[in-house]
């Protein structure tokens, strides 16, 4: 791994060899500190774009392209976290964030901006909405978290807006993917038919259902598990003080 | 409870600790005039004999569905029909002596140390080969395949690349055969023998894995297909996690081990 800037975390690491829980060094908390506010900022950009666009235009439709540019910055900047936990400066599993940032990823570039037709459609609207409150919370909650002065009040937003955010995400995803289906069965988007001279085929559209149907077995599990992650940290309100 | 059998007892010293092996013995053990275990269940086991055995039989199976074109798999007007290109049964040939090899060498030569797996692994590996196995044989005996851009000249390179490193590879599944006795669970380190093949000794702590990338890379070329290409750099990544956990076990367990040897291509990685 070629990090120079591991080095600090790694003398870090041995000095709190001692201590149970092993952060990042200094150096990686002032970097993820500016890389969260920096998310937290983008992400109000574009709720801010939102909101604005909804009061110029007086109606919800077709707000997409006045949040476009911003919103594909900043999901897509989000593939720096799983550099982070590559690099070990933040502890969650690269496997699991890798999927979640690239399904975001995948949904901004390959779906939304790649098949034009949908980008007018209200479903857009609200997966962008969905994602755009629970990256405000999230990245607010990691840095409040870094700085060690985390309010109660994010940390309970943030394991329980989930409870709507998710599903309602879900449903803008997946009805965008399947308004964008017919067009790519027609223009045969991003497909290889045979003959080829690398005797490889790849259909699309198909790989689109078959992302629709990969929902079915992923959301209930990652639903659940936030369930039982808010169970574990909210649930103790009583013993734990409230933080500042 | 007969349900525990042995192969799924996991008993260590130390909950945290690593499990005891099945060589040690009780007297050996630093515990005082009683012992404490504790007791892990691993789950239901199989035999790795058996999972290497399915694990082959099923792409082997499989690839000559496709390459008699069973009915379902092309359109109605291919079945049964065969590829005009000499390179379809040639890569057939290939595929399938590869796969006989590995179950020749599962039955017959391989020593296997450690006995059982969970049995998950079995779903898990079994997925692994034969998914893959029908996804290059899909496109290779496909009634659109288009054979190599150079033709004859490349399927005989390829061909030959193959064919040396399947030999080279059963070489070093013999060599290794003949470092372990049957009943001496005692580890030496392998070195090149008479037999040219094994020379890679030298230069490879795991020439086996080597010499499997080499086939498959001879596979790729004969067959130029990209999901052969594909299964080949995957197998390589899994190859490469394995050599370099072996090559660290061969330098803890033997401090006169070769300093210039690579886990599993010579010098670079």
């Amino acid at each position: 791994m070629s990090a120079p800037a591991m080095g600090t975390s790694k003398t870090a690491h041995s000095d709190s060899s001692n201590k149970k829980k092993k952060g990042p060094g200094t150096l990686a908390t002032a970097y993820l500190v500016i890389y969260n506010v920096v998310m937290t900022a983008g992400w109000l950009v574009i709720a801010v774009g939102l909101v604005r666009a909804y009061l110029a235009r007086g109606s919800y439709h077709g707000l997409y392209y006045s949040i476009e540019k911003p919103l594909k910055f900043f999901q897509t900047g989000a593939l720096l976290e799983i550099l982070h936990c590559a690099l070990g400066i933040v502890p969650s599993s690269v496997v699991l964030t890798g999927f979640q940032v690239m399904s975001r990823v995948f949904l901004t570039w390959a779906v939304t901006h790649s098949v034009r037709e949908v980008q007018s459609e209200d479903s857009v609207l609200l997966f962008v909405v969905a994602w755009t409150v629970t990256e405000i919370i999230r990245y607010s909650f990691y840095t409040f978290s870094l700085l060690n002065h985390l309010p109660y009040l994010i940390k309970w937003a943030r394991y329980t807006f989930f409870i709507v955010l998710y599903p309602m995400g879900v449903a803008g995803e997946l009805l965008t993917i399947y308004a964008a289906l017919p067009y790519v069965q027609k223009t045969g988007l991003y497909s290889i038919t045979l003959p080829n001279k690398y005797n490889f085929s790849f259909d699309y559209h198909t790989f689109l259902i078959l992302v629709m149907v990969s929902y079915i077995p992923l959301f209930p599990q990652l639903y659940f598990h936030m369930m039982r992650q808010r169970k574990k940290v909210l649930g103790h309100v009583e013993e734990y003080s409230k933080v500042e | 409870d007969p349900h525990w059998y042995p192969a799924r007892q996991s008993l260590r010293l130390d909950p945290k600790g690593k499990p005891l092996r099945d060589e040690e013995i009780l007297q050996e053990l630093p515990v005082g005039t009683t012992a404490t275990f504790y007791f892990r269940d691993l789950g239901a086991q199989i035999s790795w004999g058996t999972v290497f055995l399915i694990e082959c039989i099923g792409p082997l199976v499989i690839y000559l569905l496709f390459y008699f074109r069973l009915p379902l798999i092309y359109a109605p007007k291919y079945e049964f029909t065969a590829s005009k290109h000499l390179v379809v049964p040639i890569a057939c040939v290939c595929h399938s002596f590869h796969y006989m090899k590995r179950i020749v060498e599962t039955l017959f030569v391989h020593r296997l140390s450690h006995s059982t797996m969970p049995l998950r692994n079995i779903f898990k590996n079994c997925s692994y080969h034969w998914c893959f196995a029908a996804w290059m044989a899909y496109y290779i005996n496909h009634p659109l395949y288009t054979p190599p851009y150079y033709g004859e000249k490349q399927v005989k390179a390829a061909l030959a690349i193959f064919l040396f490193c399947q030999l080279g590879s059963f070489s070093i599944h013999m060599a290794l055969r003949n470092l372990k006795l049957p009943s001496c669970k005692i580890k030496k380190i392998p070195y090149p023998t008479k037999n040219p093949f094994t020379w890679i000794f030298a230069l490879v702590s795991c020439p086996n894995y080597t010499y499997e990338l080499g086939s498959w890379l001879g596979f790729t070329l004969m067959t130029q297909c990209v999901p052969v290409l594909f299964f080949t750099v995957v197998g390589f990544i899994q190859m490469t996690v394995w050599a370099k956990g072996k090559h660290r076990s061969y330098l803890k367990e033997f401090k006169e081990y070769p300093t210039l040897r690579s886990p599993i291509l010579p010098f670079i990685l």
